[in-house]
């Protein structure tokens, strides 16, 4: 390679460098709100697991369609992917597995029907013509709970109204900076609430558990979906300041070795000269 | 003088952390004030002004709905959104009053979309009533 492609090169990799570097800052950044968002959703989940697991346990009079299993004649998937690439195996890792786990359980589209969040994961099952029957895309990087309400509370809609009979939540959980976990998550009918019956299951109910459950159950099945929302949006500022880093160690790595070829051809190309000047002096004698 | 810890808290994080004389909600069942030593309680609520009486002086806080939940020393109030009456931006209440107003008279017919367009409406008239309290 010539002496000035080199640098070419050289150049180019250090300037591709800048932007990976810079997108792993704002990434670490986001990274680091998504963290403190997750911190502040806790109390609120942490307090309607208690009170929802406190009457669906504590009663046995209590029967609402959302604790109870019915003959699954279609299956609802909430998929949440991001906006954009670049982030590493994010995207692919959950697309991948939802299209294993969908092509397995089901011969025809009418037995499931996909709820997507994200522009990766709408177009990836849109090209696969698979039946998409609401999405969401654009959500901000640190999306507030109106922002997802309307989408959440459809799917329990969905749900309710006999769409699907049961519908599983497919995200990336969040367990480090480096490192996320595919989790497929049974979001309704809500299970696992026996034998878990708190201390302080004396409730009075007003007007009664029935009606509790009816305002109770949605918002706690919404509130299921928000919190795997932000779960996934700190897996995805971690999985793309992971990629971001990688990609500038890589670029540096390439900068080092083109450097030294670079220097290596320039000696050479001097110790020619060299030679041919010392040829032609001798030639001269 | 006994008191009550009231918090109230949304998935965007808690809005009300205080202490209390008294609460007073508004319930699917009827308006519920709660004194300290209440008895465990659930209740859903209906979208309406949360007031919390403290030191003499009231404080409101906006609720969409959600439940409150009573304990004889704690009361939480779980809302998919709250704001105290501070915060209320009165703008936006407006604005937003305006948008369900004009949705509400578009939309003909189709249940959800009615049913959402008054949801919306009846919240954003909430929060213009508890912007008055400041």
């Amino acid at each position: 390679m010539a002496l000035r492609d080199i640098k070419a090169r050289i150049d180019a990799t250090k300037k591709t460098m800048q932007i990976t570097k810079a997108m792993e800052m704002v990434s670490a950044a986001a990274l680091n709100r998504a963290e403190q968002n997750a911190k502040r959703f806790t109390p609120y989940m942490d307090k309607m697991q208690e009170v929802v697991t406190s009457i669906a346990a504590g009663s046995k009079s209590a029967r609402h369609p959302m604790l109870s299993s019915r003959p699954i004649k279609k299956t609802g998937y909430f998929v949440i992917t991001a906006d954009r690439g670049l982030a590493g195996a994010y995207n692919s890792n959950v697309l991948r597995h939802v299209y294993r786990t969908i092509n397995e359980r089901h011969q025809s589209p009418d037995e499931y029907a996909l709820i997507v969040v994200g522009k990766v994961g709408l177009n990836f099952f849109k090209r696969r013509n698979m039946t998409i029957i609401d999405s969401i895309t654009g959500l901000p990087d640190q999306p507030s709970f109106a922002d997802i309400k309307a989408i959440a509370s459809k799917a329990v809609g969905l749900y309710a109204n006999e769409t699907f009979d049961e519908l599983y939540m497919y995200y990336n959980h969040f367990v480090s900076a480096i490192q996320s976990e595919l989790t497929e998550r049974k979001v309704l009918p809500l299970t696992g609430f026996e034998g878990t019956v708190s201390s302080n299951a004396a409730y009075e109910y007003e007007p009664s558990e029935e009606e509790i459950l009816e305002v109770l159950l949605p918002q706690y099945a919404e509130s299921l979906i928000y919190g795997a929302l932000l779960d996934a949006k700190a897996a995805e500022h971690a999985s793309r300041m992971t990629a971001m880093r990688n990609a500038t160690d890589n670029a540096d790595d390439l900068i080092g070795q083109f450097t030294l070829t670079y220097n290596r051809e320039r000696q050479a190309a001097i110790t020619q000269e060299i030679t041919e000047i010392v040829g032609g002096v001798a030639a001269l004698e | 003088m006994r008191t009550l810890d009231v918090s109230v808290v949304t998935p965007d994080g808690p809005v009300f952390e205080g202490t209390a004389e008294m609460v007073s909600s508004k319930a699917k069942s009827g308006e519920l004030g709660v004194l300290p030593g209440h008895i465990p309680l659930v209740a859903p609520l209906t979208i309406s002004a949360v007031r919390v009486k403290q030191d003499g002086k009231t404080q409101y806080v906006a609720v969409s709905g959600g439940f409150i939940e009573v304990r004889p020393e704690k009361v939480t109030i779980l809302a998919q959104a709250a704001e105290l009456a501070e915060e209320i931006e009165v703008k936006r209440a407006e604005e937003a009053k305006e948008r369900a107003e004009r949705r509400l008279a578009e939309t003909n017919q189709n249940d959800l979309d009615q049913a959402r367009a008054e949801y919306a409406l009846r919240r954003a008239i909430n929060r213009l009533d508890v912007a008055n309290h400041r």
